[in-house]
């Protein structure tokens, strides 16, 4: 009981915990339309597209506020993805090769970048490299009001183009025979899946948050085949491992908070594919242990061939 | 050797090291496995660590080659569930992985020289000092032995298995028909990848190794379509991004791996846009030229349909031509002037008409 006490009445870990949440709850839900349209790995690519931006927000503004700091990270993201879905349609290189070539040269012109700054300004750069393994213990509540912002807006969005989103998840070829406009809803989309990125990065950090895109949506596809079912649910995973990552983190000294967070989604992950009734694997070998018991074994009693 | 020439060097024979393999991943569409053993290799270096009681390469190697493997294996695993796709499996899979490495690293070795920021970055800087001892005596730095050993290990897998990492690369169902088991292969190619990675790693960090490795070879991919091509100019452009991003780091005082990575992307960016193949220049260019090629065609077959319903030799004007193709009189003008000046119209008393060389034209479409 301690543990709920904390929650609510510890400012740090209420701040930690909510911050968490937020970033599972929207990287679920927009994670769960990458995934669906096989972008898992695009959230990864964004994370790490994304540290040019900011030192490069740092190098214009002299500032170590968040929101400048996100700004420039999102840009650079949303440059990234820009570079990399019109060079996948215009030339021969394929979606994967692509996502690993933005990664590596974004990430590795930031850290040039951040070297660059840690030699110029005697080492006055500590607030930029947290965001390389995220640091959520250090969120406090202003970080929190602005993810909910942030996230409100993004999830606002995904309410208000449920159809057109679903349609461009499931069959993109057929929006654009009925005359959507669906490079733009592509380019809007990806936008929202920025905005949980920069999220992320405070948060988890840019390598972790690959999963935290895949994750809950991997997770909330097992056990349901509907997608008004699957994006509530992913979003209740994420937002789950969130808090139990940040709960875990506080209960033992020296855990860091965003790969406690990691591994309680890989932990949701792991069950849904084992025990989801629809999709799991063991529920799955019942099942077909069932079909022997039923069919092939009466068959080869009987003496028949088959 | 002077400290700079051993930094140099490391530097040359990593990037080549690494994009010898480029080219194959990138053809199979793995480019992104990359990403993933570079970080998943982080626990195995911590339990090298702890098995060694300290920093030991080989130990440490072998624990790091290890976790990649699990890392293969089980995104393979995740993948024939056909519970999710590929993509997704990487990202399941390696955050984890790193997660756990990240968990053990802050819990016992908070203090030991495994820094998270060597993870990331890499230390080539310190190449010159990190020396390899045999007996006592001095060999000289220990990352030129390690980064010779991996460009001459690439090479001998590469000059051993070229055959069947061509056939297994564009025509997996094939090489099984014949005999070559696609499993075997993709398993080799990615315990040699592991091991380059692990050695790599040391160098230029985590996720540079992936720039080494994927952007040298996608650039060479778009300069060419011929295999033996792309692997030596992804070494080429390897080695001249290694060589002119030292150049980079010494100039703008920042880091080396981060200068190399960058001026792979130079490479690549100037690749993408100027290839005379497949660059982005050069395909806007074919475009225009199609368009061209194709309006004019669309402006003289109908003038020739205008001539067989019975107006011929009058010619049409520009108000009539803009009416009936529903063109804006600029694209109009243009197009006639074009066809004018390719002798596939001529001025007539009012407007244009075919010349004989168009009317030509007309009657060779109506044939094919």
């Amino acid at each position: 009981m301690t543990v709920l006490h904390d929650l609510i009445f510890d400012y740090t870990l209420r701040n930690v915990a909510l911050g968490s949440m937020l970033l599972g709850i929207i990287s679920g839900v927009l994670g769960s339309y990458a995934m669906l349209r096989r972008q898992g790995l695009l959230g990864d690519t964004l994370a790490h597209a994304a540290l040019p931006g900011i030192c490069v927000a740092f190098m214009l503004t002299g500032s170590r506020a968040t929101i400048v700091l996100l700004l420039g990270a999102g840009i650079a993201g949303w440059l990234g993805t820009m570079l990399l879905l019109h060079t996948v349609r215009e030339t021969k290189l394929s979606e994967d090769t692509m996502l690993g070539v933005v990664l590596s040269v974004f990430f590795g012109v930031g850290v040039l970048l951040l070297t660059m700054l840690q030699h110029w300004e005697n080492a006055n750069q500590a607030g930029l490299d947290r965001y390389l393994f995220g640091q959520a213990a250090a969120l406090v509540a202003a970080d929190v009001r602005l993810f909910a912002i942030l996230g409100a807006v993004a999830l606002l969005v995904v309410a208000l183009f449920a159809k057109e989103f679903k349609l461009l998840a499931f069959d993109p070829a057929f929006a654009g025979s009925l005359g959507w406009p669906v490079r733009g809803f592509d380019v809007l989309l990806t936008s929202l899946l920025i905005i949980a990125v920069v999220i992320g990065l405070q948060t988890v950090g840019v390598v972790l948050m690959a999963a935290m895109v895949i994750g809950p949506g991997a997770a909330a596809r097992q056990w349901t085949d509907r997608l008004h079912v699957m994006l509530p649910l992913a979003g209740v995973f994420g937002g789950a491992a969130g808090v139990i990552g940040a709960v875990i983190s506080v209960q033992a000294a020296r855990l860091p908070t965003g790969p406690m967070i990691i591994l309680s989604l890989t932990a949701i992950v792991v069950a849904s594919l084992l025990l989801a009734p629809r999709h799991g694997l063991v529920p799955e070998a019942i099942r077909r242990r069932g079909h022997h018991a039923r069919l092939v074994a009466p068959s080869l009693s009987r003496g028949d061939p088959a | 050797m002077t400290p700079s020439m051993v930094i140099l060097l490391t530097g040359v024979l990593c990037a080549v090291a690494c994009s010898l393999l480029g080219t194959f991943l990138i053809l199979r569409r793995m480019a992104m496995m990359t990403d993933a053993i570079s970080h998943a290799i982080l626990p195995g270096l911590v339990a090298g660590y702890v098995i060694a009681g300290g920093s030991n390469l080989l130990v440490g190697a072998a624990g790091a080659a290890g976790a990649a493997m699990l890392t293969v294996t089980l995104v393979e695993a995740l993948r024939r569930t056909g519970r999710l796709d590929g993509g997704a499996s990487i990202g399941i899979v390696f955050p984890a992985m790193f997660a756990l490495g990240t968990v053990l690293v802050t819990r016992y070795f908070a203090g030991v020289h495994l820094d998270t920021d060597a993870i990331l970055y890499g230390n080539i800087e310190f190449a010159f000092f990190e020396r390899l001892y045999l007996g006592g005596h001095d060999l000289g730095p220990q990352s030129l032995w390690v980064m010779g050993g991996l460009v001459a290990g690439n090479l001998t897998f590469l000059l051993l298995f070229f055959k069947e990492l061509k056939l297994t690369s564009f025509d997996a169902g094939l090489a099984a028909a014949m005999g070559f088991s696609p499993l075997v292969l993709h398993y080799t190619l990615m315990l040699v990848l592991s091991f380059t990675t692990v050695g790599a790693f040391t160098a230029v960090g985590a996720i540079l190794v992936v720039a080494l490795v994927i952007v040298a070879a996608a650039t060479a991919y778009l300069l060419t379509e011929r295999l033996i091509a792309m692997v030596a100019g992804s070494a080429a452009i390897g080695a001249g991004s290694a060589i002119s991003g030292y150049w980079l780091a010494i100039r703008i005082d920042g880091s080396v791996a981060g200068a190399i990575v960058t001026m792979t992307g130079v490479c690549f960016g100037l690749a993408l846009l100027f290839s005379p193949s497949s660059g982005l220049v050069s395909r806007a260019r074919q475009h225009r030229q199609n368009r061209r090629r194709f309006t004019l065609d669309l402006l003289i077959a109908h003038l020739g349909s205008r001539e067989r319903s019975g107006q011929p030799g009058s010619g049409a004007t520009a108000a009539q031509l803009g009416a009936a193709l529903r063109w804006p009189a600029s694209q109009v003008r243009s197009t006639v002037a074009r066809g004018i000046a390719e002798g596939m119209l001529t001025q007539a008393e009012r407007g244009v008409r075919l010349s004989p060389t168009g009317r030509a034209a007309v009657d060779g479409m109506r044939r094919t």
